[in-house]
């Protein structure tokens, strides 16, 4: 990618800001590592979102000032973070049997790959000795929700493909996907693109995307000439 | 009188044998017993199975007992970090074998092993690399796999405060891994902040009841003042 093209789209913390706007009032919601952690920081006002940290934690609040850091006190990606009143520890087995049990509204995770049919790759790369899984694989099969938060390329390839190529997370579990480019819904009818970010017409994100979209004429960009 | 707490840690851990399997509590450096750790990288003990989230987060760790050629097989969910290196070059000339487990699968295996069920169905890595090879069944339409139990020789677990007894308590997310793994083990070592009279914790506050707690090591506060931040 060109330096123009990466000013293209959302930066990570409007992207965190787009995911957190979707999050209703009342949710218990799972934040994986990675961008999806931003979303901690950007909860609209007013609305009480209650976070769940896999670690065993819900009630996780924004990052600490400089200086408050407790290590006894963080996020699955073990970094600093701090309890909003009302929040609560439990153990790990706790913890999983909450997200496996299905009480959780949403988990928002990262991806190296997800498919147009909701296939989820995010724990492992062909090229890499080894493999993370961490909680991935319980959040996908367990939330009643899976929200993908990344970016739309990985140094200019598409994670947006017909067929995951790397090892799968679960099939058929994502539900949408929000990337620096746009918002896109997993659908029967396949993907389906609910929103453009700043910049992006629809022909820019399909020339981005290993996989085939559609979009409602009423959701095009100025400068779009498909109409789907 | 129940006296469950030891003078130092080299002897708290004196008995662990060669091939002994070991659950290690925390997620990276929070609720890690590094101390115990230590005492163990001292001790020598080879062979060993080690039950343990994250490899490679912190040197303390259990990056510790890999470096210093002491682990056999690693089960975790998280083998990635700054200090997984010596895990990487001990698997490429195959001196380690490792497993990886879904972080909720390896606490569920975990419980199990503490509350006497051999094994459990759950739909976590069905359909993916992690369940091959695991015999499965449909329930309500839907694959699942079945996991077997882990159970420890010993476990190292951390907690904040402890009474005589071992009942403890936990300091916000250093929780995570260890209320589980004193369950899961023959033999549970807790190293705490802080060992107060019987009748002193909080009944509604306690996580761990002492009847999983055998061996106790008070550490000197040393977090006093100084902020730590995973490395």
């Amino acid at each position: 990618m060109s330096k123009d093209e990466q000013k293209v789209g959302w930066s990570k913390i409007e992207l965190a800001s787009r995911v957190a706007q979707d999050l209703e009032d009342g949710w218990f919601v799972n934040l994986g590592i990675g961008i999806p952690t931003l979303v901690a920081d950007v909860i609209p006002e007013g609305r009480e979102i209650i976070l769940h940290s896999e670690n065993g934690l819900l009630g996780l609040g924004p990052k600490p000032e400089p200086g408050e850091e407790d290590m006894d006190l963080v996020n699955a990606g073990k970094e600093p973070i701090t309890l909003k009143p009302g929040g609560c520890f439990f153990s790990q087995s706790d913890s999983f049997a909450m997200i496996r049990g299905g009480h959780l509204d949403a988990a928002i995770l990262g991806a190296f790959q997800v498919s147009m049919y909701g296939d989820l790759a995010s724990w492992k790369l062909p090229n890499k000795p080894l493999g993370r899984v961490g909680g991935a694989m319980d959040l996908t099969v367990g939330a009643k929700r899976v929200f993908l938060c990344m970016q739309h390329s990985s140094k200019g390839v598409p994670k947006i493909v017909e067929e995951c190529t790397y090892p799968l997370t679960a099939p058929r579990c994502v539900d949408r996907i929000y990337t620096d480019l746009a918002v896109i819904d997993v659908t029967d009818d396949g993907l389906v693109v609910q929103e453009l970010a700043p910049g992006v017409t629809f022909e820019y994100l399909q020339a981005n995307t290993a996989a085939p979209l559609k979009i409602l004429e009423t959701r095009l960009s100025k400068g779009d000439s498909a109409v789907i | 009188m129940i006296q469950k707490k030891y003078e130092n840690t080299a002897k708290a851990i004196a008995d662990i044998h060669d091939g002994a399997t070991l659950l290690v509590g925390g997620f990276g450096g929070s609720g890690l017993p590094s101390h115990l750790i230590a005492a163990l990288v001292e001790q020598g003990a080879k062979n060993l199975t080690v039950v343990s989230n994250n490899i490679g987060a912190v040197s303390d760790g259990v990056a510790a007992l890999i470096s210093n050629n002491q682990v056999k097989k690693i089960i975790c969910s998280f083998p990635v970090g700054p200090h997984a290196d010596d895990l990487i070059a001990r698997l490429q000339n195959g001196t380690i074998e490792l497993e990886i487990a879904p972080q909720g699968t390896l606490a569920e295996r975990i419980r199990a092993g503490g509350a006497g069920v051999p094994a459990f169905y759950t739909p976590t890595a069905a359909h993916t690399e992690l369940g091959e090879g695991k015999e499965t069944r449909m329930f309500n339409g839907r694959l699942h796999v079945l996991e077997h139990a882990i159970i420890g020789d010993f476990a190292f677990i951390k907690g904040h405060k402890a009474d005589r007894w071992g009942n403890l308590v936990y300091n916000k997310t250093q929780r995570n891994f260890n209320p589980v793994m004193a369950t899961a083990a023959k033999i549970t070592i807790a190293e705490v902040d802080e060992i107060v009279e019987v009748g002193e914790l909080d009944p509604e506050n306690i996580a761990t009841p002492s009847v999983y707690v055998h061996r106790l090591i008070k550490l000197e506060p040393q977090r006093e003042g100084r902020v730590l931040v995973n490395e």
